[in-house]
């Protein structure tokens, strides 16, 4: 795929003009198209800089281009916006949930040109299903969006700051979290019937719960964030079947992506005791749930990487991409290692780079 | 800015304040004389001036200082702290009639709550104040900020005093003010002040970038406050002095958010009650044995809630409670006749409370003591001083910061190389730290007790130089300037945690600035009409120098700092017409730490003008004004998202009888 400029008239053309100055660089070598056409970053922004904005990696001519929301839409006032939560795509369409903007807004996955945008206040994370997008809100609520209307439907409600969600089967879960409430977070999943559209099971798990991905063998990995303080992070594994759990690793997890039986996990972890924080880097066989002995980064050059912040997996390549947000106000950069662990490439993004999403 | 003021404007003004006019120059004579002699530099805005400068607050004040950055969010309400010599605000001290206004919380005092109503100067020193009786408080900061409260002058058989006055224009601006003076006895006086602001705060802005261009109103910018103080004056027989002040001030306020796509509207409210009681005794009659005590108490509770943050019950709504007790004694002693030494201790005790989950209630006890010593002989001038700083912080629940002890001198020296040229050249070097504040320290989650204090080292040198003229137009000038470089190690910031709501500070960064400053004023007088030219300018490279595996950003401006700034000013006056134009320039700047193109902020300006008119009618002194500020409309964010009003005007009328 390719961001086709001339498509979008003169305006575009001046204002890409405008930006064509943060075209890094340092430009990464093209990889093989199989798959994959590209890769979509999303850069969350410090909340209140109103900085959020997407990047986008080339995957046949290895370009990584800047900005490409502003690039394309000169015309919407403030851009993308406010701290971007999530991206996803569903058919043609590209979805960013901005979470300071309280809405999610959808755009044209070959043009990143807007085609709506969707309110939805203190919106955190997206799944699909069946031409319904279903957006978590801090306010408690899981918002039902008509991908065909763009427009919120129900409203089903869950635990408290739901986070991450995820579709199997015909079944919605939901991460909750609590975070609002410091001593007394949320411990559930919370599991929707998307047939009735309401939910019909709260499954304890952990305090702060916080991110939700599927394996293949109808297994969640459900992260939890503890209390920052004498409660680390944790994974656990819910048996979707069941609908409880079935296993607590005993390992920091900060973020997680599952490819195949692989779930590649990296933890930052505050340590009042060391006065500092603790990243480690995991991989996890997800068929026996095991975790392996070896890190997915296997050449030392995770000690370049300040503070891991984003994971997603390449189905085509099965390489890592692996974003480092830094200090959370400076530029971020996007590393992308092989199936091996080895450093192919790196490249500097937008402010906190968080979110990825590839594109065919 | 020196408060130079020309001795013509005298001769031009009407019966009735013709004797108070009389002594404002003799005033501000001296005061010029002080300023020129300073070895730190000093910037002092008063009297007459004050009132003819557009500003509503403090804060619109300080903006014509140089090496001053104004930290504004906005509006009548939004928050404006200050920012000196790029040094952060935390690093200046803010006093009210000598005593400081503290804030162990976050260390920051919004000078836009401070209104100018009843406001006789305002001084500003790089550095400290170099007079010798000070409490032991005045040299604990890297900069001081000065606000002294108008006290009564009475003519003889004189027993009242009253002054109404009314303010109103853009943002929906209603503001009455009164005050009242009563001489209770031959040497005692009674000043009662008070004054109201309502202010709707909305006002236009607007965006043009790339292809948008969109008008958007401010809203949530309302506020409504109420402030009253009461001051009684004794002079002694023996010309000793008693002071004693009561401030009450309260406020409803919303709290303009970063206005971001999608978000133009904010939920946010805050109200603040702040209360001091503070007294002041100064025997200065002896000139071998001199003495000042200060004692004050303040309490200060500040309720935030946000209805956009759910809680279990309800939504959140916190409240803080500060209290402080203090007590400082000082003493001044001439041991020969070009040597004297001060002594001076001062004692604080800083409590927090908050209804937040596992806080810390900390309080905090300061013991000060400064030891200085002043030499003049004949026309150079030698200060030194050492300041001995005990904290001790316990909490009730985590880890208290504990007990540090510090030393920290600071040398001055002012010299006039020629007894016939009143050009003269300084120095100073001093050391100074700010500590954690509570905040930094104990706030849930965030804090981290084993933070260092931020440690500062100041070095400066200057010139300052003055000359009248008679037989032209331009009668005096007056110039300061001063060449600076500061160290800031330890600077406490905030490091990432595992994810955003994880946050921790951290003593990081290290920041070296070199600056530059220069002060030019010159007065003239074109028959009826007098005028005064003054403008500022300043040069600052403010960079991180911060090393290791944490630094992101070396060799970058820090944020906010502008390279370039400054001010210009010009005043004139035709009998009872005066009128005042003023232009602020702030450089580009970052936003962040990063100096990338996604950070950087345009520069702004503005041009503010103003008109007065003073007449009487039978024995009332009326005084009217209007201002136009941001004439040419210009749209600009001092603080990014955070946008600032457009062309906006300000009326007033005043009776004094």
């Amino acid at each position: 795929m390719n961001i086709d400029l001339r498509k979008t008239g003169l305006l575009v053309l001046l204002a890409a003009s405008l930006f064509s100055c943060r075209k890094d660089k340092v430009v990464p070598e093209p990889e093989n198209i199989e798959a994959v056409s590209g890769l979509f970053v999303l850069n969350e922004g410090n909340f209140g800089s109103n900085k959020c904005d997407l990047d986008f990696y080339d995957f046949s001519n290895g370009s990584y281009k800047r900005d490409v929301y502003k690039a394309a839409n000169p015309e919407v006032t403030l851009g993308l916006g406010d701290t971007g939560n999530d991206v996803k795509a569903y058919g043609s369409r590209l979805y960013v949930v901005v979470n300071g903007s309280n809405k999610v807004e959808v755009m044209n996955i070959k043009t990143a040109k807007r085609i709506a945008q969707v309110d939805i206040p203190n919106c955190r994370n997206v799944a699909f299903y069946k031409n319904k997008a279903y957006v978590t809100s801090y306010e408690g609520y899981v918002a039902v969006i008509d991908t065909a209307a763009l427009t919120v439907g129900a409203k089903i409600n869950v635990g408290r700051q739901p986070e991450e969600l995820v579709v199997v089967g015909e079944k919605l879960y939901v991460a909750n979290s609590g975070g609002y409430t410091a001593t007394n977070y949320d411990r559930t999943v919370s599991v929707i019937n998307l047939t009735t559209e309401t939910k019909v099971k709260d499954i304890d798990v952990a305090i702060n719960l916080h991110r939700l991905k599927a394996d293949s063998y109808g297994d969640l990995y459900v992260s939890s964030r503890g209390d920052y303080d004498k409660i680390g992070s944790n994974l656990y594994v819910i048996d979707t079947k069941m609908d409880a759990v079935k296993k607590k690793f005993d390992i920091p997890a900060s973020n997680l992506a599952i490819h195949k039986d692989i779930a590649y996990v990296y933890s930052s972890e505050w340590s009042n005791s060391a006065g500092g924080y603790t990243i480690t880097y995991n991989k996890i066989n997800v068929k026996d749930e095991t975790v392996l002995s070896q890190s997915f980064i296997t050449d030392g050059t995770q000690a370049n990487i300040m503070m891991p912040y984003g994971i997603v997996v390449n189905p085509a390549s099965e390489d890592i991409y692996v974003t480092d947000a830094k200090d959370y106000v400076t530029p971020g950069q996007l590393h992308c290692y092989t199936s091996a662990g080895k450093l192919k490439w790196s490249v500097t993004t937008g402010d906190i780079p968080g979110h990825m999403v590839f594109v065919k | 800015m020196l408060a130079y003021y020309c001795p013509f404007s005298a001769s031009a003004q009407v019966d009735t304040t013709k004797a108070q006019r009389l002594d404002e120059v003799q005033i501000n004579a001296r005061k010029n004389n002080f300023i020129l002699k300073s070895p730190t530099p000093v910037q002092i805005i008063a009297g007459e001036e004050l009132k003819r400068i557009n500003s509503l607050s403090v804060a619109d004040a300080v903006r014509y200082f140089s090496g001053v950055q104004l930290k504004d969010y906005g509006g009548v309400g939004g928050l404006k702290t200050i920012n000196v010599r790029g040094m952060g605000s935390n690093h200046t001290a803010v006093f009210y009639n000598g005593v400081q206004l503290a804030n162990a919380q976050n260390g920051q005092v919004d000078l836009g709550k401070f209104s100018l109503e009843n406001m006789e100067e305002i001084s500003l020193y790089s550095g400290q104040n170099s007079t010798m009786l000070l409490p032991a408080k005045a040299y604990a900061s890297v900069s001081s900020l000065y606000l002294k409260a108008l006290a009564p002058t009475f003519k003889t058989k004189e027993n009242h005093q009253f002054k109404v006055g009314l303010k109103t224009g853009s943002f929906g601006l209603i503001s009455p003010v009164i005050t009242y003076n009563y001489r209770l006895a031959d040497r005692t006086s009674l000043s009662i002040n008070g004054e109201l602001i309502n202010a709707n705060g909305k006002y236009k802005y607007r965006y043009q970038k790339l292809a948008y261009d969109t008008t958007i109103v401010r809203h949530d910018a309302d506020i409504f406050a109420k402030r009253a103080e009461v001051g009684l004056h004794h002079l002694f027989r023996d010309s000793a002095k008693l002071q004693v002040n009561l401030y009450q001030y309260n406020s409803e306020r919303g709290i303009p958010g970063a206005i971001v796509n999608s978000k133009y509207r904010f939920s946010q409210r805050q109200w603040d009650d702040n209360f001091f009681v503070q007294t002041s005794y100064q025997k200065v009659g002896n000139k071998r044995y001199q003495i000042l005590v200060n004692a004050k108490y303040a309490y200060d509770h500040t309720r935030y809630i946000d209805p956009d943050i759910p809680k279990i019950a309800g939504t959140l709504d916190n409240h803080y409670t500060q209290q402080e007790f203090y007590f400082s004694a000082a003493n001044q002693y001439q041991l020969t006749s070009f040597w004297q030494v001060s002594l001076s201790a001062d004692y604080s005790r800083q409590e927090l409370d908050a209804n937040l989950n596992k806080f810390a209630y900390p309080h905090r006890q300061t013991w000060l003591v400064a030891l200085a010593s002043e030499w003049q002989w004949q026309r150079l001038k030698l200060q030194a001083n050492l300041l001995r700083t005990y904290v001790n912080d316990e909490v009730k629940i985590n880890i208290p910061a504990g007990k540090k002890t510090e030393y920290t001198p600071t040398v001055l020296m002012s010299w006039q190389p020629f007894a016939t040229s009143d050009l003269r050249l300084r120095a100073f070097y001093k050391s100074i730290f700010r500590m954690p504040t509570f905040n930094d320290l104990y706030y849930t989650l965030i804090g981290n007790a084993f933070l260092r204090p931020e440690y500062t080292k100041q070095y400066d040198a200057g010139i300052t130089y003055s000359k009248n003229f008679s037989g032209t137009y331009l009668k005096g000038i007056a110039l300061q300037s001063d060449v600076y470089f500061n160290q800031i190690t330890d600077k406490i910031v905030a490091v990432p945690g595992a994810s955003l709501f994880r946050w921790s500070m951290s003593n990081l960064d290290k920041v070296e600035i070199k600056g530059a400053e220069l002060n030019l004023q010159s007065f003239w007088r074109f028959n009826q009409i007098t005028a005064a030219f003054k403008m500022n300018y300043t040069y600052e490279e403010a960079i991180d120098v911060t090393v290791g595996p944490t630094a992101t950003a070396f060799g970058d401006q820090i944020p906010y700092i502008p390279v370039h700034s400054g001010s210009a000013t010009v005043n004139a006056n035709y009998k009872t017409w005066g009128a005042n134009y003023s232009f602020i320039y702030t450089g580009e700047r970052y936003d962040q730490k990063a100096n990338t193109i996604a950070n950087y902020v345009e520069p702004w300006y503005t041009h503010d003008i103003a008109f007065h008119k003073t007449f009487d009618i039978k024995k009332v002194g009326y005084r009217l004004s209007a201002e136009v500020n941001n004439l040419f409309n210009q749209y600009y964010d001092v603080v990014l998202n955070y946008p600032m009003p457009g062309r906006n005007f300000r009326f007033s009328v005043y009776a004094n009888f």
